[in-house]
């Protein structure tokens, strides 16, 4: 025979929403250093695109590098992502989430720029018309 | 803090493993469902503007016989909106932090430098579309065109929708106090106010900065 | 002043688009003055039109489907017996024009006003049951989510009285959509009811996601969970990642409208293809979408009637989450002879291969669940099993057609045609009508007619083969899909055996509602007192059937795979000795107002009748305001009331 567990609901429920909700992650600290690394950041991509500092065909992949180095700042620094254990689920959506956006632009450029692959060339076209 | 036995309908009851991990303990908190529910309503956000990218990665090369990028953009103009926004985001950080420990004052001001700075980045986008517009070069010109109005003007009605949800979250504050599921809407605004600057950052690069070499 | 609306939107001078208009108006005002002469219109509004409850939201989404594939299940034999009677010079009783707007209404409104919400109403009413909480995150949400897509099936309706509907098949391709080739509102109505409809699909995947892997029992670790639940994560996933690249899509298709843009326009740099290749990315995860639930069906189903727990649990967690991430990774597929070539062709052709695999992981999984299996064949079981035989065909099908020589030949034939309806009827329809015999008496507290449940079944089951198989063939001998007519007598004798099979599946459909009609007429003879009709093993049958609002007066404390199994175990239940008050969402009219603005707006948007466009948006606008500023008050239940509920579910049977 057995007990249905009736839970203990309410104390364990107020310590761990106030443990939730008492202290926020971050601090103006955080926030300030986000904003300068931020800032730095941007301003090496103004640089980059602008001036002769990087070899030119490397400039779309350094801009690229720089791009993802500051989402990564936003991120950390001002979402908070961390990897603490209260936040992996959090982790693996945002990882779930730019695996789909990688498939969807890479697919998309790669399909679109092979879809004239088996056109014949306008030249010929025209040959053809003559 | 709370008084009434279960606050929220689906606040069960908690082990004392909770903390460590939430795999078995429980339904979680409202202030994490809440928070975790949006994080996935910016993803699938992240996600529209990709195809929006990936289309303008496509379409960026079809000017129909018209302006191209490196013919339109102002990279002055372009880094004043920059700045604005990355300010406006650190404001919202300072704000929400300064409600968090119930520092009003410092949260009013915060949040009123967020809409002015937001709201400038608005004007310097809108001008430009407006110039581009005037010049011939709006979005019914070309492809191109077409798919950068609608990339950059999207970003631009989120920052509006946003900048209109400050307003009726600074006026919740101020009617109700910082409740609790007031706050829980304001961390959903600073989420969605930081991911609007992260989108940014790739509009800048690959719209802007590239598209002006 | 009215935009593009004027008396010629009415079809007054075609007999039969104004027949079906008079048959739509007459049964919907019909039903509608039915509610206010009987005065139901107080009860509806509190118990169903304004509730947050994800019981009753589920059930109104089934039935949401169930009535709109009646409307799809027209539009097909309408199709059918076209085909059966026009060939050679013979141009059968219905215009192309006509012709072409029910096949693509036919497809339309199976796919998202039929396939999705009996989809999403399964999940929605048993997810939360099976995870031991009350209700999804975010209820109120939930509420909105339905009461959009109802709106947008409400829009694709009113195209059949005012206006005409797209003739752009199921996904509106341009430049045949532009506004160049399809001046008219058809389009407008396609695109704008998707639209709304997408919004409330995309909210509901984001409710589920947060549901599932936040709210759950305690205890319950992920590896805990049922099956369906599994399916309905992986499902919702897909929602979350490929609604919003549609939304996207038809933004751009409608910008170009709208707005004279030049996203995929024959002029202006516009790239047709580009369209094709954005609306598969979420094309391809859409089906999945349809169909991970639907494996969750039988999974649940499966196991509880062979008496065993599901074979393989571990393998059918990790094929569902390898289905999930494989689906964005095959789109090409449904566009092989657009001109990729070789190497492209070859990548995707390879992925669509694998694509199978985990599948049949699943299938094998199942077969051995039924091995040395006390099997009891109840309809849901009937329905497995014919999933099972019907979808392995398909499937393979899918596999031939992924290899892109072949799909050169077969791509747009009928041979497609039979593939889809093939997994879709054999997978998706199977499936949910599992589900609805399966859960039912969870639902309403009496089981439903085993007789007539059994000939709805053989009447779908011998239908489908005779409606698709034919086109199998007819595929193969070059017969194009879509076609209004056609010159090739030879074909004419196998379409009328697609015809002789439609009108089976008519049979099946008869038969439902009459399954339906005659047990709720009987229902105290299949009354379900125990909560448990069917002996199953998790926990949405350890409550009351229907379950109280509430759900669970204690959450549940978990401590293995098949929870309920393991409790019934255990022993027999006792009540706790002390309840404590809980609360309970209460109702919101958010969601039904939200509903008929979105229809209001769509509708003059459609027209493009500016003045009432801007009203709509504004006042949808507002209502966002209006309802975020009232401040939600919760109802509770107290622990007495909680007492005596839970003292009357619990007495053991027989006492007094």
């Amino acid at each position: 025979m057995m007990q249905e567990t009736a839970a203990a609901e309410p104390e364990s429920t107020r310590s761990a929403q106030s443990a939730d909700e008492g202290a926020p992650p971050g601090s103006i600290v955080t926030y300030t250093v986000g904003l300068v690394f931020a800032l730095l950041l941007t301003g090496a991509s103004f640089i980059v695109s602008q001036t002769d500092l990087l070899w030119a065909p490397g400039v779309p992949a350094g801009l690229a590098v720089l791009a993802i180095a500051q989402m990564g700042v936003h991120l950390v620094f001002f979402l908070h992502i961390s990897t603490g254990a209260d936040n992996t689920n959090n982790v693996v959506a945002l990882a779930f989430g730019l695996l789909i956006v990688t498939l969807i632009v890479s697919g998309s450029l790669w399909i679109m720029a092979h879809l004239n692959t088996n056109m014949v060339p306008m030249s010929a076209i025209l040959e053809m018309h003559r | 803090m709370n008084a009434s036995p279960a606050t929220a309908p689906l606040a069960g009851p908690q082990s004392h493993s909770a903390s460590l991990s939430y795999s078995g303990g429980g339904p979680a908190s409202r202030r994490i469902v809440v928070g975790y529910g949006f994080w996935i309503f910016l993803l699938s956000d992240i996600i529209m503007f990709s195809a929006l990218f990936a289309t303008y990665a496509v379409l960026s090369g079809q000017t129909a016989g018209g302006p191209a990028g490196h013919d339109l953009f102002e990279l002055r103009h372009v880094g004043a909106e920059t700045l604005c926004l990355l300010f406006s985001s650190y404001s919202c950080g300072l704000g929400a932090l300064a409600l968090e420990r119930r520092r009003m004052s410092a949260f009013y001001i915060n949040f009123a430098l967020t809409f002015v700075l937001g709201a400038a980045f608005l004007g310097l986008e809108l001008g430009e579309f407006a110039g581009l517009t005037a010049r011939g070069a709006g979005p019914s010109r070309s492809a191109f065109l077409s798919a950068f109005f609608s990339l950059v003007g999207l970003h631009g009605a989120h920052v509006t929708a946003g900048l209109l949800w400050l307003c009726f979250m600074v006026a919740q504050v101020a009617a109700r106090g910082p409740r609790d599921f007031v706050r829980r809407r304001l961390l959903c605004f600073s989420l969605f106010w930081h991911a609007l600057d992260i989108i940014w950052v790739a509009l800048l690069t690959l719209v802007y900065l590239m598209g002006a070499r | 002043m009215m935009g593009k609306l004027n008396w010629d939107a009415i079809p007054f001078a075609q007999p039969i688009p104004m027949a079906a208009s008079l048959i739509v108006t007459l049964f919907v005002f019909g039903v509608l003055g039915l509610a206010t002469w009987k005065g139901w219109w107080p009860y509806l509004w509190r118990e169903w039109l304004t509730s947050v409850d994800h019981k009753r939201i589920g059930v109104m989404y089934i039935l949401l489907g169930l009535l709109m594939l009646l409307r799809g299940f027209i539009d097909a034999i309408m199709m059918r017996t076209q085909q059966a009677v026009a060939a050679g010079g013979a141009q059968g009783y219905l215009p192309p024009e006509h012709y072409d707007q029910i096949f693509s209404a036919h497809g339309t409104i199976m796919i998202f006003f039929v396939a999705m919400p009996f989809v999403v109403g399964l999940m929605n009413f048993v997810v939360p049951l099976q995870l031991g909480v009350r209700d999804v995150a975010f209820p109120v949400l939930n509420a909105i989510s339905l009461w959009l897509t109802a709106s947008g099936a409400l829009l694709i309706n009113m195209s059949l009285v005012i206006g005409n509907f797209a003739r752009t098949g199921w996904l509106g391709f341009p430049p045949l959509s532009e506004l160049q080739f399809s001046p008219d509102v058809g389009v407008d109505y396609y695109l704008w009811s998707l639209q709304i409809s997408g919004i409330g699909t995309l909210l509901a995947g984001i409710n589920m996601v947060t549901t599932i892997l936040k709210l759950r029992a305690p205890g319950m670790e992920y590896m805990r969970m049922p099956v369906f639940c599994w399916t309905a994560l992986c499902s919702n996933m897909l929602i979350v990642a490929a609604f919003p690249v549609l939304t996207a899509t038809f933004g751009m298709l409608l910008l170009d409208r709208y707005a004279g843009m030049h996203f995929f326009t024959n002029d202006g740099g516009g790239n047709a293809m580009l369209y094709f290749n954005l609306i598969w990315v979420w094309g391809h995860p859409e089906v999945y979408i349809l169909i991970l639930p639907a494996f969750g069906v039988f999974s649940e189903v499966i196991a509880t009637f062979s008496g065993k727990p599901l074979f393989g649990y571990r393998s059918m967690v990790l094929a569902t989450l390898a289905i999930c991430v494989l689906s964005f990774t095959v789109w090409l597929h449904h566009f092989f002879t657009m001109g990729a070539g070789a190497d492209v062709n070859a990548v995707f052709g390879i992925l669509s291969m694998i694509i199978a695999v985990p599948t049949g992981v699943k299938v094998f999984n199942w077969l051995f669940t039924l091995y040395r299996g006390r099997v009891r064949y109840e309809v849901p079981v009937l329905w497995a099993i014919g999933f099972m035989v019907t979808f392995v065909i398909g499937g393979l099908t899918g596999v031939l057609l992924a290899v892109p020589p072949a799909d050169f030949v077969l791509h747009n034939s009928v041979f497609l045609v039979a593939h889809f309806h093939n997994v879709i009827i054999g997978g998706v329809i199977f499936g949910a009508f599992a589900g609805y015999n399966y859960w039912f008496p969870k639902a309403f507290g009496f089981a439903l007619d085993r007789r007539l449940g059994a000939v709805s079944f053989w009447c779908w089951l011998i239908g489908f083969y005779l409606a698709f198989m034919p086109l199998y063939y007819l595929g193969l001998l070059g017969m194009t899909r879509r076609i209004q007519h056609y010159s090739e007598l030879s074909w004419q004798p196998y379409l009328i055996v697609a015809e002789a099979g439609a009108l089976i599946i008519l049979c099946g459909i008869a038969a439902t509602i009459a399954q339906l009609v005659v047990s709720i007429r009987t229902r105290e003879r299949r009354r379900d007192v125990s909560g448990d009709p069917w002996d199953g093993r998790t926990l949405e049958w350890s409550t009351t059937s229907p379950p109280p609002a509430y759900n669970y007066a204690v959450l549940p404390q978990v401590e293995s795979l098949d929870a309920f199994w393991a409790m019934k175990q255990r022993g027999p239940r006792l009540p706790a000795e002390h309840y404590e008050t809980i609360e309970v969402p209460r109702n919101s009219a958010n969601g039904f107002v939200t509903a008929l603005i979105a229809v209001i707006t769509g509708f003059a948007l459609i027209w493009r009748i500016e003045w009432l466009a801007i009203i709509g948006l504004v006042c949808a606008a507002l209502t966002l305001i209006t309802f975020g500023w009232i401040e939600r008050h919760e109802d509770h239940v107290s622990g007495e009331q909680l007492a005596s509920a839970e003292r009357a579910r619990l007495r053991p049977p027989g006492s007094a």
